[in-house]
């Protein structure tokens, strides 16, 4: 199949979608394809059965969390919004980013700090959604959106960092 | 004598008949088989009434084996022949394991770790394997026939060594193995289709030596696994050693002997258990050396003893949480597997922590195999209406080295199950034709402290200059957990040879010789047992592709229909073939090329099978 992945959903290639549909049609294609529905079956149909439900598998974590979702429609409009040399980003957002880092290291020792700031960060990552939506499916603006995007990929490495920091304060 | 099945003129019975499968649950401490007859999953038990069988070997003076309620009763009298918990050792090296706590002689090896017993040099699989036998052995007598197939449980948090591992014993087992399936969720599958709960629920499984945690979200018959974590060297026999650590603390003993031993930590096992329903217990015992040992545990003591190991399970608890990015008020039931969620101090603790009471109306010790029946009724198609579905994860992350140590994530822990990446590689040498690449598995970030899984030596990459070459690595993690490998070099097409070198696993020929000591039968039966397997092969897979071929042959043109049609031609006329050496040989490499051939076909029938779900048409459901 060659289809990309909103095609594969039957969704309209668009930031702001119905996860509902997007869930259920995910499933229903797993109903079909998983690999226990083929434990009997042929190789050839084992085959078929691993290459889609891989296939769908990848399509519904792209197109499941806004980040890997924004990044993928930028790539159907042929833009690679993450490379590492794209980092010229606006110089109040890298003030912003030393601020948050700062937050992160000054909190490390801190349950409830860490909490906190956990809060902070999910609030300002809904808020540059609200933007990415605006920007991809109404304004079109390509360009500002991959600027968007890559803050809100830096709030998600944010998190991941705050979470390791949370895993080691718990052991 | 045989009934005979008399069918409709052109109409098999093969289609109706119930296939006998069945789910085991190889455990730590104990092992169970169960199956779904009539409609209803039910453990199978032996001939003396018990569904448990203790997971102990032993390698008798004669020669013979014992697994089970005697090996166990011998522990404490023969415990360098007798092997319990083989489980904790499943794809484990020696230096993973606290060897001072072990009765056995251990045989050093830079792989997985053996014991040299009386039968001679013994791996866990082989042992494992003795397991396994004992309860295909009890399955096929209480069924009354051949097995198709068995879905083996596993820890959700055990790594690839470890299910590879355990997948070998099977095969060694002469078990056909359907699925490896996780623990947890096997727990939720008879959980969830006996209560009929839909939501998010936590499935909190401590057993003999694993723990366990998984976060399910449960909707008509869909299990799909959010997260996964736990500790695969955690368990009920930990509490054993710490009240047996007690004993010898309160009673000054000097160190003991491997029988003493042995008979201690049956002793605390027995007080643990005891003190799930009663406040103290009496420990009293005597020792080879004449010591007596009579002493009484209150459960305030054990419960300050074993907290840390209490606590030591709401760590991943947390992880497992954060990782599906859900909160306490999230969940709607956390449901108690494994025996060691007996004790009061563990429901108390999860309580505690979801600030809920645990769900513990199925039975810890048989809601495991329960579940893997129910899956493997379903997996050979027993089962008309296809809605049970199962979504697993991949508990640890995969990796490669990179320079200087590192490791490079590939496949992040929690993705859903099957998944494949690419990793594009190049060449830093003119004329290059070889590279090494090391997979490792685990969260860290240095090499030294994930574990080491494999090394893939890629060769017969076509000489280029440094940096020209493009080889395309694939890591393939199928429904079983299992990872697998493939390589080839884009700039050229060709496909790179890949020879895996297993750091814990066995290699392919220590199996076959494994398996070529268990058959003992002559040239002669083996190559009619080898044909008879590639004729029953070759006529299921021309049926199969027969049904297709009826039902969606309209996919195909016709020039494709024929070159099928040949292929299957081909395959009869081997079929039909006169006896001659190598027979065996010709049948499979014809099935083969049948297989091959109908690849297109089969993905076109995925395709449109795919397309008719997403339409809301309704599928026959005999196909599924």
């Amino acid at each position: 199949m060659n289809l990309n992945y909103f095609e594969l959903f039957e969704l309209k290639p668009a930031f702001d979608i119905d996860l509902a549909a997007l869930e259920n049609n995910y499933r229903k294609i797993q109903s079909e394809s998983h690999p226990d529905r083929f434990v009997t079956a042929t190789s050839a149909e084992k085959l078929a059965s691993m290459q889609t439900a891989t296939l769908a598998n990848e399509a519904y974590q792209t197109l499941k969390k806004p980040t890997n979702r924004a990044k993928y429609l930028l790539e159907l409009q042929g833009i690679n919004a993450l490379v590492d040399n794209n980092t010229n980003m606006p110089a109040d957002f890298l003030m912003q980013q030393m601020e948050w880092r700062e937050a992160v290291e000054g909190n490390a020792t801190n349950l409830s700090g860490m909490h906190r700031l956990l809060r902070d960060i999910k609030h300002e990552a809904a808020t540059l959604q609200e933007t990415l939506a605006d920007e991809l499916d109404t304004k079109k603006a390509w360009q500002a959106a991959a600027e968007t995007l890559r803050k809100l990929q830096f709030m998600d490495k944010l998190r991941e960092e705050i979470a390791r920091k949370l895993a080691i304060l718990e052991d | 004598m045989a009934l005979l099945q008399i069918s409709e003129p052109g109409q098999s019975t093969a289609p109706h008949q119930h296939k006998l499968a069945v789910g085991i649950d190889l455990g730590t401490t104990n092992s169970l088989v169960a199956s779904v007859r009539s409609g209803l999953s039910s453990v199978l038990i032996d001939d003396d009434g018990h569904a448990l069988l203790p997971s102990v070997v032993r390698y008798m003076p004669d020669g013979s084996i014992d697994v089970g309620y005697n090996a166990q009763t011998a522990q404490s009298l023969d415990p360098i022949n007798t092997i319990v918990s083989a489980k904790r050792f499943m794809g484990r090296g020696l230096k993973d394991i606290d060897v001072s706590q072990q009765p056995y002689k251990f045989v050093d090896s830079n792989e997985m770790l053996q014991i040299e017993t009386r039968a001679g040099i013994k791996s866990p699989v082989e042992i494992s394997a003795e397991i396994l036998k004992t309860l295909k052995a009890r399955a096929e007598k209480s069924l009354g026939g051949e097995l198709v197939g068995a879905v083996i449980t596993v820890p959700a948090y055990f790594d690839d060594a470890q299910r590879q591992a355990t997948k070998d014993a099977a095969r060694l087992a002469g078990l056909n193995v359907l699925r490896l399936l996780n623990e947890p969720t096997a727990a939720a599958v008879a959980y969830g289709l006996d209560t009929g709960v839909e939501g998010t629920y936590v499935i909190y499984d401590l057993g003999g030596g694993t723990f366990d945690i998984s976060i399910l979200k449960l909707s008509k018959g869909v299990f799909e696994v959010l997260a996964t974590n736990g500790d695969s060297a955690l368990g009920g026999d930990d509490f054993d050693r710490r009240i047996f650590c007690w004993i010898l603390e309160q009673s000054k003993c000097k160190p003991v002997n491997a029988q003493d031993t042995r008979l201690l930590l049956t002793k605390a096992r027995e007080a643990k258990e005891w003190l799930t329903d009663h406040a103290t217990a009496q420990i009293t015992s005597v020792l080879s050396t004449g010591e007596v040992i009579n002493m009484t545990l209150a459960t305030k003591q054990f419960n300050e003893f074993t907290q840390t190991l209490v606590a030591k399970t709401l760590s991943p608890t947390k992880k497992a949480l954060r990782d599906a990015e859900l909160t306490i008020e999230d969940i709607k039931g956390v449901v108690m597997v494994g025996g060691a969620t007996r004790m009061p101090q563990i429901r108390l603790a999860v309580a505690d922590f979801f600030k809920r009471t645990p769900l513990t109306n199925l039975d810890p010790d048989k809601v495991v195999a329960l579940g893997a029946a129910i899956q493997a009724n379903t997996l050979v198609g027993n089962k008309s209406d296809a809605d049970l579905l199962l979504l697993d994860v991949i508990p640890l992350s995969l990796g490669l080295e990179t320079m200087g140590g590192l490791v490079e994530k590939i496949i992040p822990r929690n993705s859903t199950l099957p998944i494949a990446r690419a990793q594009e590689f190049t060449t830093f040498k003119d004329g290059q034709t070889a590279m090494s690449i090391h997979v490792l598995q685990g969260e860290r970030e240095l090499v030294t402290n994930c574990r080491s899984l494999a090394r893939f030596e890629l060769r017969g990459i076509p000489p280029m200059v440094a940096g020209a070459a493009r080889i395309r690595v694939t890591f393939t993690v199928d429904a079983d957990g299992l990872l697998s490998v493939s390589a080839r070099e884009t700039t050229t097409n060709i496909e790179a040879n890949i020879v895996v070198k297993p750091s814990y696993g066995l290699s392919e020929e220590q199996i076959l010789s494994m398996l070529k000591s268990s058959f003992s039968e002559a040239e002669n039966d083996k190559n009619a047992r080898l044909l008879a397997e590639a004729k029953v092969d070759a006529e299921s897979l021309l049926a199969a592709i027969q049904a297709a071929l009826e039902q969606d042959g309209g996919l195909l043109s016709s020039k494709e229909k024929q070159q099928i049609k040949a292929k299957m031609d081909a395959l009869r006329a081997n079929i039909g073939g006169n006896p001659r050496p190598h027979l065996a040989d010709a049948i499979r490499e014809a099935t083969e090329a049948l297989n091959t051939a109908t690849e297109e076909f089969a993905a076109k029938r995925m395709d449109a099978s795919v397309n008719r779900a997403l339409a809301g048409k309704e599928l026959n459901t005999l196909d599924i």
